[in-house]
């Protein structure tokens, strides 16, 4: 099962003759994810890879029959290139590149409004579902399949929590980029409501830091539903100064919110495992599975 | 990207957002003589930084001739404010912006942003701004009102009208709402991210006058205005942290003496938390960015081999995307090879190419010492700087 992608997944890859598009494609291929063909506009009917490439990604989603697309374009055309998966249809467009401008996400959001598209990033890792399918950036070799859903803003830092998990033997069913910019498509929201109707998945980590509402609207609506498995999150930034950008969006201070603090403390209140640091997340999971049947036997 | 207040009032100024008379000054002489084209009755001076939280750090001062006017700059111009957002270290006046005081009748809050959940444009305000707005908004959330900001129509400013109400911005109505459509047409049309104006100021006559504003404009964006980045270039900024921009390096100065080398702005985070935590203080924050070469790994290490703060190095390191461990590890070499200053590395190396990145450390002398885990990392490196500053 896993959430998002799973073996079923037909993958293109609009700019997979770059030098990013060409080296994932190549690492999706040898990972076992199912690519059908690449865009490339002034190159359709060639072939890259081996796999055949096609002008528009409508062309291509009709002839491969394919079903998401990683969008690995430089920044100035990824809004477009985005824009262009949305409207061929393509059910999971997932976007890596760095530095979208905001007015052209903003376009984005606009074109994914009213559509069935779910959008992960840009600015992400991508989406592994561990032996399945991996559409992204992220390293595999300490992927593992199993049943931790992992929903992260930070790239290394994941792969860094699912190492752990792996050597702890708790396997993955899907983690996913959330990615790190202001404007994104999916968010923890949408994850943990996707993991929690997933069979497969029996716990999830969510990975947040400072800035933006993410977590808040997290803990929001982890305290709207009785969610029924367990959840951990690690929220870092704790310690940040105020007021500098640290590598990733930002917050605006009169939006409120946005401190590791107040995350952490709306988090608990919803009932959230919080792992005191990146090297206690393994911990954490463990102490939220004990506590999981106590808290089903109290209602 | 933030430009200067005065950059930031001239741009709006341009699509019709009323700003003082005001002109940018890096002289106290030379402020004095640009009183005589201000037609004011009074005059402030405002020190021209890139940080906000300048009001409560005395960077705003009043003066009532153009001879009071030459003082006050000279007070300012040279001199460093510390700020909540400068860090310890503050940032030095270049330039001060002399401009007409104006009689506030009303102080209010005006913001334009984009909405993270829908992507369009938002307009936030309050009836109460003034400079203490800031904090105030950070304890209590609904300070600040917000609500969508539509592209300029007759429904549009009708919706406008009855939030305007709503937050208690009432008087001279329509002449509020033009400056806001004034900005909104700004903000979509040069990419900006944000558009600050506090205090958003009424006058008896009922005009509304963009007293102080902050612009930020998207630096993704830049590729297609290249005039942005010149006009913020011309702003001091540490000079290591331009020059780690530069090899696509995130670097921010913090008052520490462990300098940390991350790939990654969350593994980044996660370690400077875990150094405070453990009783050390991090030198600095350092994503080193998932598209960066050896070479630019290597100039990131120069930075901190040059900071005379800095006893000892943390590498935290997870080789994964285009940077694998290794590519990282060539880079510590690159710079440690050149550098008469060899600090102690602390390394947790994990991910793809984890055992070629210990392999090179080690075989080319780098004094590096490997740990098992990030906290093992973490808790020597803070042992470490705590001996080396004690000796």
């Amino acid at each position: 099962m896993a959430i998002f992608v799973n073996s079923e997944t037909r993958l293109i890859v609009q700019g997979m003759t770059g030098r990013s598009g060409t080296f994932y494609t190549d690492e999706a291929i040898r990972y076992g994810t199912t690519c059908v063909g690449g865009v490339r506009p002034g190159k359709g009917g060639a072939r890259h890879l081996g796999l055949p490439l096609f002008n528009t990604v409508r062309e291509a989603a009709e002839s491969t029959q394919a079903n998401a697309s990683l969008v690995i374009v430089p920044a100035p055309q990824a809004g477009p290139a985005m824009i262009e998966a949305i409207e061929a249809g393509i059910g999971l467009v997932v976007c890596v590149t760095e530095r979208v401008p905001q007015h052209d996400m903003s376009r984005v959001k606009q074109a994914l409004a009213g559509t069935d598209t779910v959008l992960i990033g840009p600015n992400s890792q991508g989406i592994l579902t561990p032996g399945q399918c991996k559409i992204g950036v992220m390293p595999t070799v300490n992927a593992m399949p199993g049943h931790i859903g992992i929903a992260s803003r930070s790239a290394s830092l994941t792969s860094e929590i699912l190492a752990q998990c792996s050597k702890a033997g708790l396997g993955q069913s899907t983690t996913v980029g959330i990615g790190g910019d202001t404007l994104h498509g999916v968010g923890f929201v949408d994850c943990l409501k996707a993991f929690r109707d997933d069979p497969e998945t029996e716990a999830v980590v969510l990975i947040g830091e400072i800035g933006g509402r993410g977590e808040e609207e997290a803990a929001a609506y982890l305290d709207s539903v009785d969610y029924g498995k367990p959840v951990v999150a690690l929220v870092v930034g704790r310690h940040a100064p105020r007021g500098r950008r640290m590598g990733h969006a930002g917050t605006l201070s009169v939006l409120g919110g946005g401190t590791a603090e107040d995350k952490i403390a709306r988090l608990r209140a919803a009932g959230v495992e919080i792992a005191a640091h990146a090297d206690d997340v393994v911990a954490a999971v463990a102490r939220a599975t004990a506590k999981a049947p106590q808290k089903a036997a109290a209602r | 990207m933030f430009l200067a207040e005065y950059q930031s009032k001239e741009l709006l100024a341009q699509y019709g957002v009323l700003a003082p008379d005001g002109r940018p000054a890096r002289s106290p002489d030379e402020a004095q003589r640009l009183c005589k084209e201000i037609d004011a009755r009074k005059y402030v001076v405002k020190a021209q930084i890139g940080a906000g939280g300048r009001g409560l750090a005395g960077g705003i001062r009043f003066a009532a001739t153009p001879s009071a006017v030459a003082d006050e700059a000279r007070r300012l111009l040279g001199s460093t404010l510390v700020t909540e957002q400068t860090g310890p270290a503050g940032e030095t006046v270049t330039l001060v912006q002399v401009e007409a005081a104006i009689d506030i009748a009303q102080s209010c809050f005006v913001a334009i942003a984009l909405d993270p959940e829908s992507g369009q444009p938002m307009l936030l305000a309050s009836g109460a701004g003034g400079v203490e707005f800031e904090q105030r908004a950070r304890m209590d959330e609904t300070t600040a009102q917000s609500c969508p900001l539509p592209p300029d129509s007759a429904d549009a400013r009708a919706q406008i009208a009855s939030f305007l109400t709503g937050v208690g911005i009432t008087e001279a109505q329509g002449a509020a709402i033009d400056a806001i459509f004034a900005a909104r047409h700004a903000f979509t049309e040069n990419d900006m991210t944000l558009i600050e104006i506090n205090p958003f100021a009424r006058t008896g006559d009922g005009r509304w006058i963009a007293v102080d504003a902050k612009v930020a404009i998207d630096p993704n964006a830049s590729f297609r205005r290249p005039e942005f980045a010149s006009m913020v270039a011309d702003r001091p900024a540490p000079a290591d942290e331009l020059a780690a921009q530069k090899h696509n390096i995130n670097l921010v100065r913090l008052d520490g003496n462990i300098g940390v080398i991350a790939n990654g702005a969350g593994l980044g985070l996660a370690t400077n938390d875990m150094i405070m935590d453990s009783g050390g203080k991090p030198a600095n924050f350092m994503d080193i960015r998932t598209t960066a070469s050896s070479m630019d790994v290597a100039r990131g290490v120069e930075i901190l081999l040059a900071d005379d703060r800095v006893s000892a190095i943390l590498l935290t390191i997870h080789g994964g995307g285009m940077t694998s461990a290794d590519t990282v590890a060539e880079g510590v070499n690159f710079a440690y090879a050149k550098a008469t200053r060899k600090l102690p590395v602390i390394a947790y190396i994990s991910g793809k190419h984890a055992d070629w990145g210990h392999r090179i450390l080690r075989e080319r002398k780098v004094p590096v010492e490997s740990c098992d885990t990030l906290s093992a990392a973490v808790g020597r490196v803070v042992e470490l700087a705590g001996q080396r500053r004690a000796r």
